[in-house]
């Protein structure tokens, strides 16, 4: 029989916050253990939580990315459990009246287009990080209390690569909408995999078996490549598969049976009473709508259709928003955009790549931290995008050959200066003055007997010769074209 | 004597400038040294830091500040946090800790300049009707000393009695404050849901949790009232409701006010009959002084006491979770952290407290949850209907504030039920939200014990609780009856 997979996803994602969920307390990574801490984060007696007004806003503007409905009434509500991790022993969560519920992804995959549903995002609180020692254990609460959204997909996926493709598609959502930074390595974003394998076609689901501990895209991906294989063929082989949980071990590349059904946690969810319910008014909402902003799909589809961009292309400036977003300005009222992306992605992202390079070789051999050094970056480039669009404008009119931009480009990036007043002060415009040309053709033939006889008795290649002798004798400028039209008039004659 | 002295004539006094505050401190110091060891309504006394407080205020007062508690001592129950001092809540598992910030009410006291001195004894973890669930001992009741003062209050109740203090805070979650201050003969006030900041209280049960006052004197509640009032943005639940001045309410007049007198409660099985006596004594009383007394029905009442014992405790099994021994208090090890935190429990909560966290984490339980806390909610919205009806047609509602006076240490002790009945009157008070208060209105005959009466008002309504609890007082003399305490 054949099987096919039913999965879903849980991703945790810590929100961009200046402060923690429910107290002022910094919301930040790598500070020194327990220093980004206070009473009410260390659950101490008596205190009390203050929902942070901009997490709540990140949650319905993530609904509102994910095509969510955002309910007229969320409230709180404590999962209780036991955890050295967890300062109060419950963890302040939205259990059955989330901030948004009922939505959906779409997302490019194998060629075509791809919808998963989404449940339901909702706003909790992180956990601190239990730290083991050899002789004793510690607990670093830093990153207790950190907002954390919980963007609860439907078992619409069916293979690791769709999983794979839909965690990439989610995060740019997610990072497009300044909703969180998505730093895996910081762990800013972590899943939990619900999956079951049933027959192909069937409409059963099976077993949910679900897994912990992937703290990468990857990782999930290799997670779901080892556990579907091995759930179909404990049923192949004749056995049965029992709800539980297992543990993800990425470097045995293998998962592990955590605890089964029976010994699940029975949180005893109950409505958190030191929070109201939220309701948001329409001004509220309107505000939050107001910060919605275009989904990367969307913007790579709309690269493609109105400035004709290939799709990789279209993909470049989607992977980088202020490329993106740059190449727009500069694509304005240009006569071919396209022109202007290959000078975007090719000539300017590389030599500001090459800038960078040099910028942090220099900065490391002062001994600064990658975080405290500063490069140059889109925004302090010298010249405006529109110098850019002229420059191709210039090309396109035949005033510079594409050398001579090239020249045009690094002095534009080195001074600023404006690409027309760069090819007057170089003389760099292309000799399209037929007079001049012809006399430096004579000088050429004259100079090249040799290659103008060859040419004469058919050897045609023989013309690059003399072309280039008169791209010398006019230092660059002149119009390659015009030149050849010039030799091959005179030669044949 | 200065320790006897009402908060008004203590700062008109000390405006007057016959007195100062670290002489009326040192007054109630000097009457906690002669009379607590019998009482036993402190936990700890810091004296060189309350010393110090009452010279700040002396210097405050000498520069021309005024103000209601402007030197005045004030003692807190040991729930309420006070930075760098203990907050044990009564308890074993935080005998030893020391609060790292101020309560909300503890900096609005600071900012009027009062002296706080003293943690007060109470059950542990504000559990309990009669101080004898403290860790460190009950306190005793100053008018028997072989009888309760009721609780979980009890220390702030025999504190104001026995005049080791101007006046107190405590908590009231089901009827912590009203009840012990009618069993010690003081006035005491629950605020309304919302009315004080909760930020600093150590919760038992979140929803229906209040501070209050304990005073010696109507007038008094009302200025301590005033002062620690008012929204908090460190806590969520208080109401951004303007605060009056609750003195000007006090006019002294009763005319055209209704007070409903709910049959259930006049009705109530274990009433004791001197009880009910006195109570309708004061209720002539009312009618003669110009209010109209008028009989009312609360159907819900017979439901309070097991829908607050499944709501506490659901709240409290999760406010007391994080009581494990890893971050703060005690620790007792185990060789993992289940067994640290059962190590840890197992020894720092008594007998009470685990059992309303064993009952609160039976009822939140898959497959109780229904049956048990969401039934628990919905006649809590009943009871709280009930409430609001009733002040449809009367604006305060008068009851007596226990069942009995009070009773014997030990009497109760290993019977909870019993326990659990001594607050029928007072918790319906906290399911509603609404506000209560209770004073003095008799003595019980032989022995000579304080009988309380309860006003029950709408919410937000403390101002005509006030009024009538005032108008009451000045025409009778039962709030300067003293015990005797040697
Ligand atoms: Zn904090």
């Amino acid at each position: 029989m054949e099987y096919e997979a039913v999965i879903g996803l849980e991703t945790h994602v810590q929100l961009k916050t200046q402060s923690k969920m429910w107290c002022g307390c910094a919301n930040t990574f790598g500070s020194p253990p327990n220093t980004n801490v206070c009473p009410v984060c260390l659950g101490m007696p008596g205190v009390l939580p203050v929902a942070n007004e901009e997490a709540l806003r990140l949650t319905v503007l993530t609904g509102l990315l994910l095509n969510c409905e955002i309910p007229a009434r969320a409230k709180f509500d404590r999962k209780n459990y036991f955890y050295p991790d967890v300062a109060k022993n419950y963890q302040i969560t939205q259990y059955d009246q989330p901030s948004t519920r009922g939505g959906h992804v779409d997302f490019e995959f194998q060629g075509g287009m791809a919808r998963v549903r989404i449940t339901r995002a909702h706003l909790e609180e992180d956990v601190g990080k239990n730290n083991h020692f050899d002789r004793n254990s510690g607990v670093d609460f830093n990153r207790a209390g950190v907002p954390l959204l919980e963007i609860v997909s439907e078992p619409d996926l069916t293979s690791a690569d769709m999983a794979y493709e839909y965690l990439n598609a989610l995060k740019d959502i997610l990072v497009y909408g300044g909703i969180s930074d998505c730093d895996m390595e910081k762990g800013m974003v972590r899943c939990d995999v619900n999956v079951s394998v049933r027959p192909k076609g069937g409409t059963g689901l099976g077993a949910k078996i679900e897994i912990k501990n992937m703290n990468s895209f990857s990782g999930v991906r290799r997670a779901l490549t080892y556990e579907i294989p091995r759930q179909i063929e404990v049923l192949q082989g004749g056995g049965t598969l029992i709800q539980s949980t297992r543990r993800w071990d990425d470097a045995g590349g293998i998962t592990e049976e955590m605890r089964t059904k029976e010994h699940a946690h029975d949180y005893r969810y109950f409505p958190e009473p030191d929070l109201m319910p939220f309701e948001p008014t329409p001004e509220w909402l309107a505000a939050v709508k107001s910060r919605m902003v275009e989904l990367p799909l969307a913007r790579k589809q709309r690269f493609m259709k109105t400035y004709e961009l290939p799709a990789g292309d279209a993909e470049v400036f989607k992977n980088d928003v202020p490329l993106g977003h740059y190449f727009e300005t500069a694509a304005q009222g240009a006569a071919n955009p396209k022109a202007v992306a290959n000078w975007v992605i090719n000539n300017l992202r590389a030599r500001l790549a090459e800038t960078q390079a040099r910028e942090i070789a220099e900065q490391e051999s002062l001994g600064l931290e990658r975080s405290d050094m500063t490069f140059t970056g889109l925004s302090d480039l010298k010249f405006p995008p529109q110098a850019l669009r002229d420059l191709v404008g210039l090309v396109e009119n035949q005033t510079l050959s594409s050398s001579a931009a090239q020249q045009v480009f690094v002095e534009m990036f080195e001074t600023g200066k404006a690409p027309a007043d760069i090819v007057q002060e170089k003389g760099l415009a292309q000799v399209s003055d037929t007079g001049a040309l012809e006399a430096l053709c004579d000088e050429a033939i004259a100079a090249n007997p040799g290659p103008a006889a060859d040419y004469r008795s058919g050897k045609l290649a023989a013309l690059n010769r003399i072309k280039g002798h008169v791209m010398k004798l006019s230092q660059g400028k002149a119009n390659p074209g015009l030149v050849g039209e010039i030799l091959e008039r005179k030669l044949r004659a | 004597m200065l320790n006897t002295l009402t908060i008004s004539e203590t700062t008109a006094r000390l405006q007057r400038r016959e007195i100062s505050a670290r002489e009326v401190l040192a007054a109630c110091l000097d009457q906690v040294r002669r009379v607590d060891s019998k009482l036993h309504a402190f936990l700890a006394l810091d004296e060189p830091d309350a010393l110090a407080q009452a010279e700040a205020a002396d210097k405050r007062i000498a520069a021309g500040e005024q103000g209601p508690l402007l030197g005045v001592p004030i003692a807190l129950k040991d729930v309420i946090a006070v930075r760098h001092q203990r907050l044990s809540c009564g308890s074993r598992i935080l005998e030893n800790f020391v609060s790292p910030y101020d309560a909300t009410v503890t900096g609005k006291l600071r900012a009027a300049g009062a002296v706080i001195f003293g943690r007060l004894n109470m059950d542990e973890f504000a559990m309990g009707s009669s101080t004898e669930n403290s860790a460190f001992g009950p306190s005793r009741n100053p008018w028997d000393r072989e009888r309760i003062p009721g609780g979980s209050s009890g220390g702030s109740a025999v504190a104001v009695a026995a005049d080791q203090c101007i006046a107190a805070l405590g908590s009231d979650t089901g009827g912590s404050i009203r009840q012990p201050a009618a069993l010690c003969g003081c006035v005491g006030l629950k605020p309304t849901y919302g009315r004080v900041s909760r930020y600093g209280l150590v919760a038992y049960a979140s929803s229906l949790d209040q501070i209050g006052p304990f005073a010696k004197r109507v007038r008094d509640a009302a200025v301590l009232l005033g002062a620690i009032s008012g929204y908090d943005p460190k806590d969520s639940t208080s109401v951004a409701q303007p605060v009056p001045d609750y003195s000007a309410a006090l006019t002294g007049s009763l005319r055209g006010l209704r007070l409903g007198l709910p049959r259930e409660y006049f009705a109530a099985g274990g009433l004791d009959p001197q009880v009910k006596a006195a109570v309708d004594a004061a209720v002539d009383k009312l009618r003669e002084l110009g209010a109209e007394p008028v009989e009312i029905s609360l159907p819900h009442t017979d439901y309070a006491v097991a829908t607050y014992y499944i709501i506490a405790t659901a709240e409290a099994s999760a406010n007391l979770a994080r009581f494990d021994g890893v971050r703060y208090g005690l620790r007792v090890d185990g060789k993992d952290p289940i067994e640290l935190y059962g190590n840890t429990r197992g020894q720092g909560f008594g007998d009470e407290v685990k059992r309303r966290i064993i009952l609160g984490t039976y009822v939140l339980s898959s497959g109780y949850y229904d049956a048990y806390y969401l039934r628990a909610q919905k006649v809590r919205t009943l009871i709280r209907r009930d409430f609001l009806k009733a002040f449809e047609t009367v604006d305060a509602i008068v009851t007596p504030a226990t069942p009995t006076v009070a009773f014997r240490l030990g009497e109760k002790s290993q019977d909870p039920l019993q326990m659990y009945l001594s607050d029928i009157f007072t918790l319906s008070c906290n399911l509603a939200g609404i506000c209560g208060l209770s004073l003095p209105c008799g003595f019980t005959r032989s022995p000579k014990l304080p009988i309380g009466l309860q006003l029950l008002g709408r919410p937000f309504g403390e101002e005509t609780l006030l009024r009538v609890a005032h108008t009451y007082e000045q025409a009778t003399g039962w709030h300067v009856q003293k015990p005797a305490l040697d």
